[in-house]
């Protein structure tokens, strides 16, 4: 087969993640960036796994960022996150719409109807509303690879970003993929063409750039109406039925005979051939997971469909929840069956550190990744937690109002990874506009990124692909920020140390970072293996002058 | 197309985090692929790598359109944890048949940790999937070391299934 991921079979059991990959590989996408994020995190390692260059940004802005750059200069990129990532990277991506790209950006929005591992269901479809960027959406693995080659095909001829929304049924599914044999066009080389008007997006040539969008909007809405990514399953004229993504799966299961109007392109809406549609059958349903969004839109646009009770917007759908609003059945659902929740591992060297803090009654600002989890029983020493780094801020706007009393127990607590994602912007708030009472971050830093599966980040000083490169020192950015106290501590290695230190903080008006260091133990034997194998090829490649240039940041 | 809902087969695994849930579905989702069958398999990663309760759904047949199993549809229920009996079993149809941890006796494992390779052989002995696929699907989701030991397992398994459905083993259906 004449393509570069000669490692895949032609037909193959993948995950829709996976599936993206081998399309972005089969593709020729010179560049894969992201951050990690359930359930999208599996795309970056496929891609690697199979020969691409992929690598983690600190966060999804400047992931989407580095994308931009290298669709500037002609190349295709492909960049991941998660629904509630796309919100991190939502300032570049509303300007990318007016500045367009010259080789083909497509990200990938993977969202989590239901919350599997989420702090919310915020649907993002409403982002290609808002932002003007197309929007398609596969409903299996093969259109997971089908439609990224599609993306990329909509991305190069419109010069514009598209998102690839996929949720986590679809990401995390496994059905067969058939490859394609001439997937796209090879891709031309990247070179840089100076285009100030096109890529400077101060007001004056905004204004412009704004039109633009819309006139290209206008013309993806049209190709839209007749594109062979929406099709019309023929069945009975009693029974239509509008559907996208794996609720489409779901309607062909739950009501086989009905005609389906299987919506590829999400945004722009194909809204002419969904009147003719809904015109030729006696009752139009809308089954979609989440918020109303495609319901709405066509009867705003006046067209006859029936939407679903509202008691459907929460959660995913499935086969049996589709005969409930084909029925109009608003009954209470069965509650679903209980299960165990998840917990801090046995060995997890938090343990000591949700202890301490119960015990002194502390008042946690918390954020996001395993160590969430100390919510949970025995410790529920967690208060807050809502967005990626928002520990920081939350802390400090408890600090600046409570009472001292209950000022002084104020903790905000965040993982390494989550860090350097967005706490360092709280790191330099909590400098520039200290409480009264000082206030203490505590980095839990075990090495990795646990919570998604044991993922490298600027913090380990290894790449992706688990190779060395530039290590950012936590410590040293806390000092750097100009915190005056910042102790490293192992916290299962010298618990009692752990819990004087903190006391001490507390009682003091300063300002302090503690890093709380140990390796994730799902993760240590992995980092001790990468550790000696990259100090082997460092030795293997040493000669007397390169020993004097290495360098490791500080 | 018409529904082929009917011919397809219905495999929820249940278990904890860490058991080797999601590896018994790749497994016969394998299987069944290389048999030549449509094939979906669907579960959540995610927070369930910290301990919790892990499903995972596996269909195959002519046709496959949703990759979950309505509930009450599985015709087979496999499950490794003891606790995670109870909470799965409404996803059993009538007829369906469950495959309960202590199925396998532990002194026949010679590694406690094959339990999920070992009631895949038990499942097998329902499923009209060659024995080749099986070891196969098993090469390809094991480490080269660790075969010989979940081969193993795979057989006894096999074993424990047949007596029980001769009668001298627990009861087949819940």
């Amino acid at each position: 087969m004449e393509t570069v991921a000669t490692k895949a079979p032609a037909r193959g059991l993948w995950s829709g993640d996976e599936a993206v990959a081998l399309a972005a590989r089969d593709g020729e996408v010179a560049l894969g960036t992201g951050y990690p994020g359930t359930p999208s995190t599996e795309i970056l390692e496929a891609f690697s796994g199979l020969g691409g260059r992929a690598q983690w940004a600190p966060n999804e802005k400047v992931a989407l960022e580095v994308g931009l750059g290298a669709a500037f200069a002609g190349a295709r990129v492909l960049v991941t996150m998660k629904h509630v990532g796309v919100n991190v990277a939502a300032d570049p991506l509303f300007t990318a719409a007016y500045t367009g790209v010259d080789g083909a950006l497509v990200l990938v929005s993977a969202d989590d109807p239901g919350m599997s591992s989420s702090q919310n269901e915020q649907d993002n479809r409403r982002y290609a509303v808002a932002a003007g960027i197309p929007m398609i959406e596969p409903a299996s693995s093969q259109e997971a690879y089908d439609f990224t080659l599609a993306a990329f095909e909509l991305s190069a001829r419109w010069k514009i970003p598209v998102i690839l929304r996929m949720t986590t049924r679809v990401c995390h599914s496994k059905s067969v993929v058939r490859r394609r044999e001439r997937p796209l066009p090879p891709a031309p080389p990247p070179r840089f063409v100076r285009d100030i008007r096109g890529r400077v997006m101060v007001p004056a040539f905004a204004r412009p750039a704004h039109l633009k969008l819309r006139r290209k909007l206008a013309e993806i809405q049209a190709w839209s109406e007749t594109s062979p990514l929406n099709v019309v399953h023929e069945g009975s004229p009693s029974l239509g039925i509008v559907a996208s993504g794996i609720s489409f799966q779901h309607v062909r299961e739950a009501a086989p005979e009905a005609s389906i109007f299987q919506l590829g392109v999400v945004y722009p809406l194909p809204v002419e051939a969904l009147r003719r549609f809904a015109a030729g059958v006696e009752r139009c349903v809308v089954i979609e997971e989440g918020d109303p969004v495609v319901a709405d839109a066509l009867l705003a646009a006046g067209i006859r469909v029936e939407g679903k009770p509202e008691m459907y917007r929460f959660g995913e759908l499935s086969v049996s929840r589709v005969r409930r609003i084909l029925a109009r059945d608003e009954s209470p659902e069965a509650p679903p069956a209980k299960t165990k929740p998840p917990e801090l591992c046995e060995a997890c060297p938090y343990h000591p550190v949700y202890g301490t803090l119960q015990r002194m009654g502390c008042i946690v600002a918390g954020d996001i990744g395993c160590y969430t989890l100390g919510v949970m029983e025995p410790y529920q020493a967690m208060d807050t937690c809502v967005a990626m780094g928002a520990s920081v801020g939350v802390g400090l706007g408890l600090r600046h109002v409570l009472p001292e009393e209950q000022a002084r127990k104020v903790v905000s607590i965040i993982g390494d990874s989550t860090f350097i994602h967005s706490g360092l912007n709280g790191l330099v708030e909590m400098v520039y506009n200290p409480p009264e009472t000082g206030h203490v971050l505590i980095v839990l830093d075990n090495g990795t990124t646990a919570m998604t599966g044991q993922q490298e980040h600027p913090g380990t000083g290894r790449t992706l692909e688990h190779e060395a490169t530039g290590h950012v020192s936590i410590e040293g950015m806390a000092r750097a920020a100009g915190i005056h106290n910042v102790d490293v501590i192992d916290p299962v290695k010298d618990p009692r140390g752990f819990e004087a230190l903190l006391a001490t903080r507390l009682a003091s008006n300063d300002l302090s970072v503690i890093v709380a260091r140990r390796p994730c133990i799902l993760a240590a034997a992995d980092i001790r293996l990468f550790e000696k194998q990259n100090a082997e090829k460092a030795a293997a490649s040493a000669s007397p002058c390169a020993a004097c240039g290495s360098d490791d940041a500080v | 197309m018409p529904s082929s809902a009917g011919a397809v087969v219905n495999v929820v695994f249940a278990g904890l985090g860490g058991q080797g849930v999601i590896k018994a579905s790749d497994v016969l989702a394998d299987a069944a692929f290389r048999a030549g069958h449509d094939v979906k398999k669907a579960e959540i990663h995610g927070m369930s790598q910290r301990g919790g309760s892990v499903t995972s759904d596996v269909r195959f047949g002519p046709e496959v359109h949703s990759p979950m199993i309505p509930d009450g549809d599985a015709d087979f229920l496999v499950v490794l944890a003891p606790s995670q009996v109870e909470n799965n079993v409404h996803q059993l149809r009538e007829t369906g048949v469950l495959f309960p941890p202590d199925l396998v006796p532990e002194a026949s494992l010679r590694n406690k940790r094959s339990l999920n390779v070992a009631l895949l052989g038990a499942l097998s002995t329902h499923l009209s999937i060659a024995e080749e696929h099986w070891r196969a699907a098993l090469e390809g989701a094991l480490p080269e070391r660790l075969l010989p030991v979940n081969l193993e397992a795979f057989e006894a398994g096999r074993a424990a299934e047949r007596s029980r459905a001769s009668g001298k083993g627990r009861h087949a259906t819940p």
